[in-house]
């Protein structure tokens, strides 16, 4: 236990929990603002998820196609997303998307190029026109790299100016937070430990902004990395904010199947934006008996129509492998479950057909490496075997989508995908780069007005002793519970009953299964000592795995409807009447409630922007009449 | 089918350490650090490693493999023989921390002190134009995961210690040569500071930085020596000594 | 103790734990280079078995001392005397400076000598036996970045020594349109160094690596692709081409010492 007087100490004006792209992104924003940024992130600096990211970053720049506009991207954006987003949030993304693009140009970025030396965009699964600004496959690095080196270059302001480059902005980088502090029913601070040392640390600082990242660790086949635990999603809860829609959860339709090590990483999403196809074993391209009722009129039906449009696609429909990745994983899972699934579980992707060796390792590089390395298999002569990996949480922080402000918590922000509301039911391929941009960039400056109007809010002992207790306790119990085991534990439930097709009963056992795991994690024991101690680590990233995993078992038992990233086996297909509602989890301290909450309606110049038989998919015949709000 | 498989294992901190020897089960397929973590899952659960992708993406699982600096996860287990014993150890080249971690801040430190992209003054968002050809030499540089292994096993540094105050490393000489091949970078000075102040006369070009690169990135060829031929051309340039060109070109 | 014994690093006692065979690398560069050495001082130093028939040694050429054959030399050229302060020095010695310290300079080769003869390091990840190491920042080998002068040297030497090529084109009676198995020898060994300065590092960057804008500058930038792919292979060449000259002479001096005949295809 440490005590306050020896207790390390930190003052800042903004705290940002996560370095990824949309930490990173409002660190700047704060730190312009003229205000002191602490960054803290549990892995190095630089390896966040963003890290990971290959297609690329949605933005109708129009470089390629100048028929595109932030409409047409607001429409794709709502579309996939069934319509149950946030309509104000997927408004500011389309809008300031381009933006939030060009400037990273200006701090350094190298995106791929166009004939008339503009960036470069790509095609990519729901967005109609080629949109998304790249870098080979590697876009998350290059945008994190860029990032990393825009806070450098504002340190090296500083340095310039104050004589130490850290005096204004620092990176805490493998330091964990494992509480947010309030004072008076306002943000104070949080606290934590250093990853390396175990020792624990105090940051004061009256506004913080959660950029946390996804819980894909929840899930046995992920392509998340440890750092996906929902800690954003767990914190958030605990202080008191509400998290919206956690049953969605976008399950990549392709991740690798095979070796088992490496089930469930990323198959790129743009190995189908170029060309790749989709069969099944007996050598059927399976995707033209998929498409949805809503998007028969904008995907092809036959493979001459789908070929063509890789030339023409102005006068071709687009081809059924880049319908949303909801409907692409559910359609892998059908084939798989009729039989027709390859020998390890999966389906083919087969880029080698359609383009030459070197275009695909000029375009695929790091694919091409991973299928090389990883599994032994040249993906420019053989195909890939792939099938569904969770990928991503569309759900998360209830927030006010101008400033990122969690509702509910004065001081407290959340940007990224720890953030709810943006996606709706479904996320885009492309939209989560550009989000954590424009969000990330609306939470920095959104803390920073915070700030000048609230001034500091001490922490007071009290808060730190119980903080510094909960740290404390694992290691002070004997012979208690495994957190390795546990994980595992939940992981097979989440990921037999909390999966890509959910029943009631299914549901109703993995509510009572995951209260079990998490009555046993109050015993969980650690061997070894604090510092650099994985056992140590895990046992809080499991506190919070519980939490989230409860939200989305929760919240998908109440949503009696098919949308997005929740299927219901029960309840096939879409109801406009749950198109209405939001599903809102918070905690009482001792378990997580849900209620239902009305979506705000669209304001009516973005409802116009559709056509009326569109929204007679989605909507009641009464919101139709309505034509959104004003 | 599982097999066993004899590891020796760095386990200790600053204060002592040694190698220890370990049997774990490892299947078909699978790379170092999954045997790792079912070391530390059944074995260790205190033994420290760092990772995040598991894909080679963002180079945080460097460690030495029978001592050679490699990621673990881009690393097969089946690329050694059957009944060899594998030694990990942590990276010999930065100070440890804990087991297979070492302390790597002297690369964040480095990282800070070379200067930062500088666009042109009246350049406005959205309106750079740059060509693929003249981004690409830039490109294949910043394709860079930072696993630091080439700046671990530069014997600059790895092998002498005093080195580090006067030596950025590999990492950010092809750092400095993505800003001096950027299109639209408008500092002027990089090849001076480079030799002056990054240490790049240090560099000795033995490459071994090229060779552990996993992202197979041509630092020596393409990025080391053009920039020491560049530092040739504002300092000992024979054509340029004789027409007193040497002195106008001094600002660059 | 510094480098990998410091003590802030994890305790392990071996310079290296790499099981491979690391140091067969630097053993061969080691040997090979070593020889060469020797056998080319040794026929540096014989001033004589240079000439024969139309065919000289590239260790010989350009011949311009008065000690040279008459054949030997361009057109009779001997700028420079046979003697110095009384010392008789071989026609090779005067010229050996620029293509040895073409190679001396080589990027290449400094990295094979380097590990191989310095052991700066050995190999990867094996360490150094030197508790001090300055690199290339003081004399001598700030000399190193003189290697672009000898670049320019090396692109005359080429020019000569392609003439020797075409020279044995000759018959043994002088007559033009014949060709030998000398012929070949020295028109491969002349092609190899064409190969080996397209290919060197500093051709790269003058040629267009330079440059801040290729799309400025197409045709340097296409020249630019071209070397570059040739650099690719410069250890390559760097080898080749030095087993090239090596040979050149071999053959030259058994000829001249009229151990083989040169035989003759027309
Ligand atoms: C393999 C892969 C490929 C993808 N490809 C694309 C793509 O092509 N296009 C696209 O738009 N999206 C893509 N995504 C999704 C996108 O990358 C992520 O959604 C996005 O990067 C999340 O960014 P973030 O800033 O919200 O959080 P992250 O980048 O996940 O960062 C989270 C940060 O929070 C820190 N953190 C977490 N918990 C704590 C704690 N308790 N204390 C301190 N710090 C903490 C972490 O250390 C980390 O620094 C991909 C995702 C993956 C996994
Ligand atoms: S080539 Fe230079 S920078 Fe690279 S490892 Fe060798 S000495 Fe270090
Ligand atoms: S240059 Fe290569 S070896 Fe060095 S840090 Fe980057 S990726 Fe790693
Ligand atoms: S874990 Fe990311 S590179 Fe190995
Ligand atoms: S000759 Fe080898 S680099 Fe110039």
């Amino acid at each position: 236990m440490t005590s306050s007087v020896t207790l390390e100490r930190h003052k800042y004006d903004v705290l940002i929990i996560g370095a990824g792209g949309a930490g990173l992104r409002a660190a700047v924003e704060a730190r312009e603002a003229g205000l002191s940024v602490a960054i803290i992130c549990k892995s190095l600096f630089g390896k966040a998820h963003t890290v990971m990211a290959e297609g690329g970053a949605a933005a109708s720049m129009g470089n390629v196609n100048d028929n595109d506009s932030w409409m047409v991207h607001f429409r794709d954006t709502m579309r996939g997303g069934k319509f149950l987003n946030h309509y104000r949030m997927a408004e500011l993304h389309a809008k300031e998307a381009p933006d939030r693009i060009w400037e990273l140009e200006m701090w350094g970025a190298l995106f791929d190029r166009t004939k008339e030396g503009k960036i470069s965009q790509r095609n990519f699964g729901g967005h109609e026109y080629p949109r998304l600004a790249h870098v080979g496959d590697r876009t998350g690095l290059e945008i994190i790299r860029t990032m990393q080196q825009k806070i450098v270059q504002l340190q090296q302001k500083d340095g310039r100016e104050f004589g130490d480059m850290e005096a204004k902005i620092k990176v805490f980088a493998e330091c964990t937070i494992t509480e947010i502090l309030k004072e008076n029913g306002k943000i104070s601070g949080a606290y934590g430990y250093w990853r390396e040392t175990g020792a624990e640390v105090l940051f004061e600082a009256p506004a913080v902004v959660i950029a946390t990242g996804g819980v894909g660790k929840t899930f046995k086949i992920t392509s998340n990395s440890w750092e996906g635990t929902g800690d954003g999603h767990a914190l958030a809860l605990k202080a008191g904010a509400n998290l919206v829609d956690m049953e969605f959860l976008q399950f990549h339709p392709t991740g690798m199947v095979w070796p088992p090590s490496v089930r469930g990483i990323l198959v790129t999403e743009s190995v189908r934006g170029e060309g790749g196809i989709l069969t099944n074993s007996e050598g059927e391209r399976f995707m033209f008996k998929y498409i949805p009722d809503v998007f028969k009129d904008k995907y092809a039906d036959n493979e001459a129509e789908a070929d063509r449009w890789y030339e023409d696609q102005d006068n071709n429909r687009r081809p059924p492998e880049l319908l949303p990745r909801d409907e692409v994983a559910r359609a892998i899972n059908s084939e798989v479950k009729a039989g027709r699934g390859t020998e390890h579980g999966g389906v083919f992707l087969d880029v080698s057909k359609r383009i030459p060796a070197e275009v695909i390792k000029k375009r695929l590089p790091s694919m091409w490496h991973q299928f090389y390395e990883l599994a032994g298999v040249d993906i420019t002569k053989e195909a890939m075997e792939v099938g569904p990996t969770c990928h991503y949480v569309m759900g998360g922080v209830e927030v006010d989508p101008d400033s990122a402000a969690a509702i509910g918590v004065p001081g407290l922000f959340a940007a990224g995908e720890v953030a709810g509301g943006m996606h709706g039911s479904n996320r885009l391929g492309g939209n989560s780069l550009t989000d954590l941009l424009v969000f990330g960039r609306r939470a920095g400056a959104g803390a920073a007005e915070y700030v000048k109007n609230n001034g500091a809010n001490p922490v007071s002992d009290a808060a730190i002793k119980s903080a510094a207790d909960r740290i404390e306790a694992p290691f002070s119990r004997a012979g208690g519970e495994n957190s390795y085991s546990l994980h595992a534990e939940l992981q097979e439930v989440t990921h037999n009953l909390v999966g890509i097709i959910r029943t009631r009963v299914e549901l109703e056992k993995a509510i009572e299964m995951i209260a079990d795991i998490r009555a046993r994690s109050k015993n969980v024991a650690v061997s070894g000592g604090r510092k650099f101690n994985p056992g140590f680590h895990l046992a809080f990233d499991l506190d919070n795995m519980l939490l989230v995993a409860e939200s989305t078992a929760k919240s998908a038992l109440l949503r009696e409807e098919s949308r997005g990233g929740h299927t219901r086996d029960d309840f096939p297909g879409m109801n406009p009447k749950w198109r209405q509602l939001n599903q809102i989890a918070s905690f009482d301290g001792d378990k997580v409630n849900i209620k239902s909450q009305a979506l705000p309606a669209i304001r009516k110049e973005l409802f116009d922007l559709f056509d009326i038989h569109e929204l007679e998919k989605y909507m009641t015949p009464e919101e139709i009449a309505k034509g959104g709000s004003n | 089918m599982a097999r066993k498989l004899n590891l020796r294992i760095w386990r200790g901190d600053s204060t002592d350490g040694g190698l220890k020897d370990v049997q774990v089960d490892v299947n078909e397929g699978e790379v170092v650090l999954d045997v790792i973590h079912r070391v530390q899952a059944t074995q260790m659960g205190d033994l420290a490693v760092r990772w995040n992708c598991k894909a080679g993406k963002c180079g945080s699982c460097s460690m030495e493999i029978n001592g050679k600096p490699r990621l673990a996860c881009m690393t097969q287990v089946a690329s050694f023989d059957e009944n060899e014993t594998i030694t990990i150890t942590p990276l010999r080249a930065f100070p440890i921390i804990k087991d297979l971690v070492a302390d790597v801040s002297f690369n964040y430190k480095k990282a800070m002190e070379i200067p930062a992209y500088e666009p042109p003054k009246n350049l406005a968002p959205g309106e750079a134009r740059m060509e693929q050809i003249d981004v690409e030499r830039s490109q294949e540089f910043r394709k860079c995961i930072e696993c630091f292994l080439c700046q671990n096993t530069c014997h600059v540094i790895r092998d002498h210690e005093e080195n580090k105050k006067s030596f950025a490393g590999p990492r950010f000489f092809i750092r400095i040569a993505e800003l001096d091949m950027h299109p639209l970078d408008i500092l002027k000075n990089r090849k001076r500071t480079a030799q002056e102040e990054h240490g790049l006369g240090m560099c000795n070009i033995t490459k071994c930085c090229t060779e552990v690169c996993p992202e197979h990135i041509r630092i020596t060829d393409n990025a080391i020596i053009p920039m020491k031929e560049r530092v040739v051309d504002i300092k000992y340039d024979p054509a340029r000594m004789f027409a007193g060109l040497l002195k106008r070109e001094k600002r660059n | 103790m510094s480098g990998v014994f410091s003590p802030t690093r994890a305790n392990i006692k071996e310079r290296t734990l790499r099981t491979d065979k690391w140091w067969l690398e630097p053993a061969i560069t080691f040997g090979v280079l070593f020889s060469f050495v020797i056998y080319a001082t040794f026929r540096a130093f014989e001033g004589a078995n240079y000439y024969k028939d139309h065919l000289i040694s590239p260790f010989y050429s350009p011949c311009l001392s008065e000690a040279c054959v008459p054949e030997a030399t361009i057109f009779g050229w001997t700028p420079v005397s046979a003697q110095i302060f009384n010392f008789a020095l071989s026609p090779a010695l005067i010229i050996l400076i620029f293509p040895l310290g073409f190679r001396m300079t080589c990027y290449y080769y400094r990295k094979a000598y380097y590990r191989a003869f310095w052991l700066s390091p050995p190999a990867c990840a094996v360490a150094e036996p030197h508790t001090k190491y300055t690199g290339e920042t003081r004399a001598p080998l700030i000399l190193q970045n003189a290697h672009r002068w000898f670049f320019y040297a090396g692109l005359v030497f080429n020019v000569f020594l392609t003439y020797d090529a075409i020279i044995s084109f000759k018959s043994v009676e002088g007559e033009w349109g014949h060709m030998s198995v000398g012929t070949v020898v020295l028109l491969v060994s002349s092609t190899l160094l064409w190969f080996y300065s397209l290919s060197c590092h500093t051709c790269r960057h003058t040629i267009g690596g330079r440059l801040k804008h290729f799309s400025a500058h197409p045709v340097r930038y296409k020249l630019w692709t071209w070397v570059s792919a040739l650099n690719h292979k410069h250890q390559q060449f760097a080898w080749y081409s030095l087993a090239g000259v090596a040979f050149a002479d071999i053959y030259v001096r058994q000829v001249a010492t009229g151990a083989w005949t040169n035989f003759y295809f027309f």
